[in-house]
């Protein structure tokens, strides 16, 4: 008798519950995609529309993101973030993996030394060093103005990436370096036929993260590239953008979209890969 | 790659003779990282120890000068302490809020059953905003003028701030910005969450504890050890915070800080300042690379105490070691 009365209120409850949950999550999804909804939406408004409060772009001024990227400089960015990111995420994994390597199998002493100050300098803001780096720069070299400074120090490994590597690297099941080398394989043909190939998706997800980094970066370019808009990249152009050129929001919105594409894109592209590297850098350790 | 065990004897010459192989061989490897952190870690640090005793305008060499320095960033520059005070506050309030923000969103993620991934996707998205970008479009959403915020908050009567240009909302602002780019933490939760034995939870269910407190005896002593790392990483990147603060200051006044010009940091009225700003600041606007190697030893300081609590608390940071 008792079970009969109990049980519909408690399926309600369970219904209400459900309910309230997915209400919730579909709030706060909204929520999180609007950003992007009104960014867009501004981004292909008319200038006088841009000057108004409404939200519903009339007509649709597709054209904007067409002169964005033919206003002056533009494309420049365009190309300077794209050598950058290329080619400093492909120095970053050619100099870290040998490195997580030694990291991660070979007995040396020092070793725990070297692990912690791999972690200490992953722990340092740039602005630390950033004043005797740029000096040497500058007064060597004279390199200040062009993408050099930004690029040439990835070809000596990248604490964060070296890290994230190692930690992959140790999931490797050790009979597979066992039997490498019993066939006679020296440590850097085991690192190139049997260690890169096994943590592939690893290494994918560590090129990304270094492309993006290379991609946001605003500080490096700041200091390093601010003086010659020729070597301007994407996130140093961008913020200039609205007062250099005096333009309405709906062109810098067009902007902001054509830098936020190229990331999002990638990372639809490449989701799962990027999901697992955030929760091996938290997690697992 | 050491597999067997290292050598006894020294006496015999072909064991030697592989150990000094070994060792070349993890020289050779260990070489563009040990060629690294010489060239940018240690040099850098050394001299910027250096400089900070020193009066230096880069253009004549630098001359010794004690603690002149030090204790002009401590008493005289005027952005020191407000920057000390903003960092405080980012500590307090955005870390604490992007920490309450990803556990929600990871507890909701794994609790819906439907549309699972596309939630997980839409939350995680923002996060990989380029930082400039994502900068300008809460200047651009947050605007007072034509705001879509503001517009939206008139509807419902609500006199909405300025925000970026109102010194006692720029901070809020940034922390809006910041939780919109929670999804980083929500990953790394939700795969806490779902490491949590089921039986414990079917177990306290069985003997009539509530959500609440499955949440609070169940979930929360699991999720220490991760609470702590979100925690000490999240001072750490409020050390490092710079990009967002500077852009919106700079984005929200219509200038733009440049080598050598005076314009005031940290818009408005010093509320979006930090300390790697005042590097920059000190720097290389007003070409005090004495007082600027002040902040950038401050700032070291800070990144390796809160560095060292990482690793001292373990967190598995140096497992899996043999």
């Amino acid at each position: 008798m008792a079970v009969t009365v109990v049980e519909p209120r408690y399926r309600r409850r369970r219904l209400l519950e459900w309910v309230a949950l997915h209400s919730f999550a579909v709030a706060l999804a909204l929520l999180f995609v609007l950003p992007f909804v009104f960014v867009m939406l501004t981004g292909v408004m008319t200038d006088q529309q841009s000057l108004t409060r409404e939200y519903w772009p009339q007509p649709f001024a597709w054209h904007n993101l067409v002169d964005v990227w033919h206003t002056p400089g533009f494309s420049t960015w365009w190309r300077n973030t794209i050598v950058y990111a290329v080619f400093g995420t492909a120095l970053t994994l050619l100099s870290s993996l040998p490195v997580a390597y030694a990291l991660a199998y070979f007995r040396f002493r020092g070793r725990n030394v070297a692990m912690m100050v791999v972690i200490a300098t992953m722990m340092l803001p740039p602005q630390v060093s950033i004043i005797p780096l740029y000096l040497v720069w500058a007064q060597n070299f004279h390199l200040t103005g062009t993408l050099y400074p930004l690029i040439i120090p990835l070809a000596f490994g990248d604490a964060f990436s070296i890290f994230l590597l190692r930690q992959f690297m140790l999931t490797v099941p050790r009979e597979y370096l066992e039997a490498a080398r019993i066939d006679g394989c020296g440590d850097l043909r085991t690192m190139l036929r049997v260690v890169i190939p096994m943590i592939r998706p690893a290494i994918a997800a560590v090129g990304l993260f270094q492309f993006f980094y290379c991609w946001n970066d605003y500080f490096g370019p700041q200091i390093y590239a601010s003086e010659n808009p020729g070597a301007w990249t994407l996130s140093y152009g961008l913020q200039t953008f609205k007062s250099a050129h005096h333009t309405n929001w709906n062109l810098t919105m067009a902007a902001t979209v054509l830098v936020m594409a190229p990331v999002i894109v990638l990372f639809f592209l490449a989701q799962k890969a990027f999901i697992e590297g955030v929760t091996l850098t938290g997690v697992k350790g | 790659m050491t597999l067997t065990a290292r050598p006894r004897t020294r006496r015999n010459p072909g064991l030697r003779r592989r150990r000094r192989r070994e060792r070349l061989r993890t020289l050779a490897f260990l070489s563009p990282w040990l060629l690294g952190t010489g060239l940018f870690f240690l040099y850098p640090l050394a001299t910027t120890a250096y400089l900070s005793f020193t009066r230096y305008d880069g253009f004549v060499s630098p001359r010794w000068d004690g603690l002149d320095n030090w204790t002009f960033v401590f008493h005289d520059y005027p952005f020191f302490w407000p920057a000390m005070r903003n960092t405080l506050w980012f500590v307090v309030v955005l870390v604490t809020l992007r920490i309450v923000a990803g556990l929600v969103l990871g507890l909701l993620v794994i609790h819906v059953k439907r549309g699972h991934s596309t939630l997980r996707t839409i939350f995680y998205a923002p996060f990989l905003a380029p930082p400039v970008a994502g900068t300008l479009a809460f200047v651009f959403l947050l605007n007072p003028g034509t705001g879509p915020v503001n517009t939206i908050l008139a509807h419902f009567g609500v006199s909405a701030p300025n925000w970026f240009n109102d010194p006692s909302w720029s901070k809020p602002a940034l922390t809006m910005l910041a939780l919109w780019g929670v999804g980083d933490l929500m990953v790394i939760f939700m795969a806490a969450l779902l490491d949590v034995p089921r039986e414990l939870y079917e177990a306290a269910a069985l003997d009539g504890a509530g959500a609440i407190r499955r949440f609070r005896h169940i979930t929360l002593p699991h999720l220490r050890p991760i609470l702590l790392f979100a925690v000490i990483t999240g001072v750490i990147a409020t050390m490092q915070y710079y990009t967002e603060p500077i852009v919106a200051g700079q984005v929200a006044s219509g200038q733009i800080a440049g080598s050598g010009n005076q314009f005031e940091p940290g818009y408005p009225n010093g509320s979006t300042l930090t300390l790697p700003q005042l590097v920059y600041n000190l720097g290389f606007q007003r070409f005090d690379i004495g007082a600027a190697c002040v902040v950038a030893m401050v700032l070291f300081v800070l990144s390796m105490v809160f560095a060292a609590f990482l690793m001292g608390r373990g967190h598995g940071f140096l497992a899996g070691e043999d």
